[in-house]
């Protein structure tokens, strides 16, 4: 066991710097670092994953049949390292971390042929239906219908919470294509084109003033029967297995740890008055670089384990529950640290096209909506409370 | 980058886990409280005999030249185990200090004895004054002819009364302005007073007076230089290792505590029928999973430059001396009065682990360390 690089990891780190050196315009890079949503919006994502794509980087986690990269999980997390270091737009994971591997799994021979190379070059931009205004944590007591009507079902009903659905041109949605005694079963896994007829976007502005996310209505919605994935009934299973990937995947310490550096940056400056010099800031930069220290290890010990066949179990659920709390930690952090400048509300969104200098150093602009829209790290993809219940079933056995 | 463990790690945490859980039982214990040193001189011979006392020791000198991740291997099992044996004060501290700072003479003369078991060295250093700062000396060395004459306090030493040699730490104090030393002064030599006591969570102690000790001049570990860089890298490794045992102890009371949990009845279902504990049970569990990678982390960087290694070492400490007293004081809140009874050993790991969090600074000492380490103004 070691954690420092050998001369093929030093090599590819010196490749990945200079990808990243190549591609990332001084646009995407202000795009991101102002970006106060939790993911990028699509003018600076979808160049970003194209350049990726380019480069056969489209997709690192998928089977390298499929366009994957194969990398060791020291690859892997020297990529996502340089990456955040580097500060480049965090794509939405809709398309490449969410349905790619579904499809990629249970999809058709048709399927995988028309969908996969379309969402790694960003030629399908993805969102997602689960949740339901009804169906909350509950997931499966949802109760949009699809109705099965000669080649094509008939959908009716609304999704909640869908990220970018003022983007997308397509969504994979979970609907109930059945009645059974067991709410999870009746439920299938379909592809609906945003373009049809009868869909209706109305957005949700977040408490950091970003349009992030939106309600979908759907009313006598057509798409075809061969937008089914897999088997009619057995969406909850397929679902599940992309809820892991929501909750498991990647390396969110880099993220984290770039987060924590912006905040030093901003402690360190005169702007904040040297925030630093508190010896209680300095000391919560201390306690979050150290969680953030025992999260990475965490991550390197999850991707060894896969690397060698293992299954890594439940920890996809400590690491979902912990990055969503060292989050939110460290943007308290950022937010205590700029002091009175937290107070000011700039309107404009997104926030790097505003053209005139704001009242506090634009940097800062980000900090307080990206602490508010934070609060829903702890909410989405399964509340810190299901994550507890899910620990407490599968690694205690409760 | 790797963090598969070699076939080699995986055979010694194996038979190390075997051992402790076959031998190392509560009467064990029972009866090493008993004993004048507070551990039994058999198994003691027995972590020779395994290899274990030669397992971080250079092969050069009778060692098998293993690393910090072998010796947390170990302490991870010590720990499930609340083995007794002066493992730290002899092996991780007090051959760590020789391998470290000695001169080669002194390694050949000490450490192949350390590693058969017939040598016991403990590591006399914090004083009253310092509380947790590795700095602060008061103790101090007067060179007289061919001689250092010490004089000073020590406190908490680890097995002092069990070593046959103690590595004493003092200033210079007629020449060399107060630079630090360290000096072999054999257990029995003239002038030194122990004050021996059991320690909290198994094992012994002392406090020492050093009054006008006499040691030759080559009783001073290594040459003529500062010995601070030296008592700071193996102070880290035994944060290191530390680390690791208190993740066994950690790993050991969740695992007792979901036991009890499942079986205790209160309003005609299982205790851990209910939300609130199922939480708490999760809670302990990630805990122990972040204190495993901490551990795991202070334990690669052992041997990385000073400042990289120190911010390992001091914020395994502090994260785990915050997770451990969660994790203790949990599992006596949630066996019940039971918890607070000397009838269950839930008692002795809680004990064990605030020793644990005592030695050698607690979590805020050590975030304040990892701060200044990180150049923050603290």
């Amino acid at each position: 066991m070691d954690m420092t690089f050998g001369e093929a990891e030093l090599a590819f780190q010196q490749e990945v710097r200079d990808f990243i050196a190549a591609n990332l315009t001084p646009d995407m890079k202000r795009a991101e670092s102002l970006n106060a949503s939790v993911f990028s919006e699509p003018e600076a994502g979808v160049p970003w994953q194209r350049a990726l794509n380019a480069k056969g980087w489209g997709a690192p986690g998928w089977p390298v049949e499929y366009g994957g990269t194969g990398w060791t999980p020291a690859q892997r997390w020297i990529f996502e390292t340089e990456c955040a270091h580097a500060g480049v737009p965090s794509p939405t994971p809709m398309g490449v971390k969410m349905v790619g591997p579904v499809i990629i799994g249970f999809g058709s021979p048709e399927q995988k042929n028309y969908f996969l190379p379309r969402i790694l070059s960003c030629e399908d931009y993805w969102c997602q239906g689960y949740s339901e205004p009804g169906s909350g944590s509950d997931l499966s007591s949802l109760k949009t219908r699809a109705v099965r009507d000669g080649d094509e079902y008939v959908i009716n009903g609304t999704k909640i919470w869908t990220t970018h659905a003022h983007n997308a041109n397509m969504m994979f949605a979970l609907v109930r294509t059945s009645d059974e005694p067991r709410q999870q079963d009746g439920i299938s896994f379909v592809l609906i084109d945003m373009k049809s007829p009868g869909i209706t976007i109305r957005p949700i502005l977040t408490i950091g003033g970003d349009h992030e996310v939106n309600q979908v209505f759907f009313d006598d919605v057509r798409i075809p029967a061969s937008n089914l994935v897999g088997e009619e009934g057995k969406g909850w299973t397929y679902g599940k297995y992309l809820l892991e990937f929501e909750r498991g995947s990647g390396i969110a310490s880099a993220k984290l740890r770039k987060a924590l550096h912006r905040a030093a940056a901003f402690a360190e400056s005169d702007a904040t008055g040297r925030a630093i010099e508190d010896p209680d800031i300095a000391i919560r930069m201390s306690e979050a670089e150290v969680d953030i220290d025992a999260l990475e290890m965490t991550e390197l010990r999850v991707l060894s384990a896969l690397q060698n066949g293992q299954n890594p179990g439940a920890v996809s659920s400590i690491l979902k529950l912990r990055t969503s709390e060292i989050y939110q930690a460290v943007s308290r952090l950022a937010v205590d640290v700029i002091g009175t400048d937290g107070l000011y509300v700039e309107p404009t969104r997104p926030l790097h096209r505003l053209n005139a200098p704001p009242a506090i150093p634009e940097d800062e602009l980000a900090v307080m909506p990206t602490h508010l829209n934070g609060r829903a790290y702890t909410i989405f993809g399964g509340t810190s409370e299901i994550q507890r219940d899910i620990i407490s079933k599968l690694v205690l056995g409760l | 980058m790797d963090l598969t463990p070699s076939d080699e790690q995986r055979l010694l945490r194996e038979s190390a886990d075997r051992f402790i859980h076959e031998t190392y039982t509560a009467k064990l214990r029972e009866h090493n409280a008993k004993e004048p040193f507070g551990f039994s001189e058999g198994i003691w011979k027995q972590f020779a005999e395994l290899g274990w006392l030669a397992l971080p020791l250079p092969e050069q000198h009778g060692g098998i030249g293993g690393g910090a991740i072998e010796v947390g291997i170990l302490m991870e099992a010590f720990g499930r185990g609340l083995v007794s044996e002066p493992y730290l004060s002899t092996v991780v501290l007090g051959a760590g200090l020789v391998a470290e700072h000695g001169r080669d003479d002194q390694k050949a003369a000490l450490l192949p004895s350390v590693a058969e078991g017939t040598l016991r060295l403990a590591f006399a250093h914090a004083e009253r004054a310092a509380r947790a700062d590795l700095a602060r000396v008061d103790t101090t060395a007067r060179q007289d002819g061919d001689a250092y004459v010490l004089d000073g306090a020590k406190v908490a030493v680890l097995d002092g009364a069990a070593a046959d040699q103690l590595i004493v730490s003092a200033r210079l104090a007629n020449n060399g302005s107060g630079s630090l030393r360290l000096f072999l002064v054999p257990r029995d030599a003239a002038g030194l007073t122990l004050a021996d006591y059991p320690r909290l969570g198994g094992g012994r102690a002392c406090n020492l007076t050093l009054q006008s000790v006499r040691v030759a001049a080559e009783a001073m570990l290594g040459g003529d230089t500062d010995a601070t860089p030296a008592v700071e890298a193996v102070v880290d490794r035994a944060l290191a290792a530390m680390s690791a045992e208190a993740v066994g102890m950690m790993q050991t009371l969740t695992d007792k505590t979901l036991d009890y949990t499942k079986v205790r009845k209160q309003f005609g279902r299982p205790l851990a029928a209910n939300q609130v504990i199922r939480h708490r049970l999760t809670d302990m569990s990630v805990q122990v999973d972040e204190a495993r990678s901490m551990a795991l982390r202070a334990a690669l960087k052992a041997d990385a430059d000073a400042a990289e290694r120190g911010r390992a070492a001091s914020g395994a400490k502090a994260k785990i001396g915050k997770g451990a007293r969660f994790v203790a004081e949990q599992s006596v809140q949630l066996h019940g009065g039971m918890g607070v009874t000397d009838e269950l050993d839930v008692g002795a790991y809680f004990k064990r682990l605030l020793a644990f969090e005592t030695l050698f600074g607690g979590s805020t000492h050590h975030y304040r360390r990892h701060a200044a380490l990180s150049g923050r103004p603290v």
